[in-house]
């Protein structure tokens, strides 16, 4: 399916199901993140639960410590 | 000298009046690494009134990649980084008063550190400080800046208290290891983008223009070509201990700190003494120099190579860095040996 993250336009294999999964295959499962799908920001303890499907608007940021 | 910023006073958004309100706030710069040079030097060139900068750790070669105010000099004499930035940073604008101090910030330092201040800028490396910034912002009032980078990543959110969700309701749970400066790397431009976002916010924040703030949690890949803007203001939870209706500052209650910290991928182990205290430094380079190994000094510091694995580097105020392990137990066997 395709996804628009983070305004590109990316190939996921249909695979992912859940936002989770979609954390799992960006390598982002161990990192903090806030995940916003269409434009509506999920709970963290949503992300299992929640769903993405073809043609979704998804936004990941992910906190790092350097500076 | 009287031109000296007209070409920011002819920003309209900023203007005389505005130059006049930078002119008088007091910024606190926790981290003179990466981020705190670009930030520290872009604010002093703009003409603030005060600020006061705050940092652990001395200059190495490994910083002068990215960070903006130092020279090979000050990492040939391993120059605490906030004497070193203070240096540079009084010959670019010797109107602004710059305060430094080589510290590491907990609960007891950081409460002196705010008064008067208007804003906080992170520069710093870890979470366990960026949480403390955050309870003593919420605490104060006072508005801070987190900015974060590794790689070509960053990220920053203006933390407005009162008004946005703070660090600990975007966090839920602080991040434990991951990529870091010395893992992965990072190149300069990622630095100065964070630090493009932390300043604008900051000027606006001076010139007391609050509709001008992003309210987005910013985060762009430079490398990846992406760049991404959320509205997390959904995020701010009634609940939460830092920014919530009961607020009890976690962060800020001693006991979350404690007198050892393995530095963040630097194979490096800090550790505090109980209590701060001033160190003869001549004395300590004698003594370590008749139990063996190299020791040399600058009026800050004594850099002490026990062998080829380990070297310990003793600050003023009795710090101690333990390079070439990330064991603490090691480290502080090391530090009883040598320094009893
Ligand atoms: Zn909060």
């Amino acid at each position: 399916m395709k996804l628009h993250i983070n305004g590109e336009s990316v190939e996921v294999p249909n695979s992912v199901d859940s936002v989770t999964e979609l954390l799992t295959h960006f390598q982002l499962q161990d990192k903090v993140v806030i995940v916003e799908l269409n434009k509506h920001i999920l709970e963290k303890e949503n992300h299992a639960l929640t769903t993405v499907t073809d043609g979704d608007r998804i936004e990941i940021v992910h906190f790092v410590g350097g500076g | 000298m009287s031109d000296r910023y007209s070409r920011q006073t002819l920003f309209a958004p900023i203007g005389e009046k505005g130059q006049e309100l930078i002119s008088q706030k007091h910024v606190l710069l926790i981290g003179a690494g990466a981020l705190g040079t670009g930030n520290a030097e872009a604010l002093v060139r703009a003409g603030i009134g005060k600020l006061t900068i705050v940092d652990r750790d001395y200059v190495e070669w490994s910083n002068l990649q990215r960070q903006q105010l130092y020279h090979e000099a000050d990492a040939t004499n391993r120059m605490p980084k906030a004497i070193a930035a203070e240096k540079r940073l009084k010959e670019i604008n010797s109107e602004v008063d710059v305060v430094a101090h080589v510290m590491d910030v907990t609960t007891e330092e950081i409460e002196l550190l705010v008064e008067g201040v208007d804003l906080i800028l992170d520069a710093t490396d870890n979470f366990d400080t960026r949480l403390l910034v955050n309870d003593i912002s919420q605490k104060h009032q006072i508005p801070w800046i987190y900015g974060a980078c590794v790689g070509s990543y960053g990220l920053s959110y203006t933390i407005f208290p009162g008004k946005t969700p703070c660090l600990n309701c975007l966090l839920e749970t602080v991040p434990l290891g991951g990529a870091t400066c010395d893992t992965v790397g990072i190149i300069s431009p990622a630095v100065q983008m964070v630090v493009a976002y932390q300043v604008t916010e900051a000027l606006k924040i001076l010139v007391e223009d609050d509709e001008a703030l992003r309210n987005k949690l910013v985060s762009f890949d430079l490398w990846k070509n992406q760049h991404t803007a959320i509205n997390v203001s959904k995020a701010k939870k009634e609940s939460c201990k830092s920014c919530g209706s009961e607020p009890t500052y976690p962060y800020l209650s001693a006991g979350s700190h404690t007198k050892t910290a393995v530095l963040c991928g630097r194979d490096t182990v800090q550790i505090r003494p109980p209590e701060p205290k001033e160190i003869n430094l001549e004395q300590l380079a004698e003594t370590l120099q008749n139990q063996g190994g190299k020791v040399d000094q600058n009026p800050f510091l004594v850099n002490f190579s026990i062998n080829d694995e380990h070297r310990m580097v003793i600050f003023q105020d009795g710090r101690v860095l333990v390079h070439g392990t990330k064991d603490i137990a090691e480290a502080k066997s090391l530090y009883h040996r040598y320094l009893g």
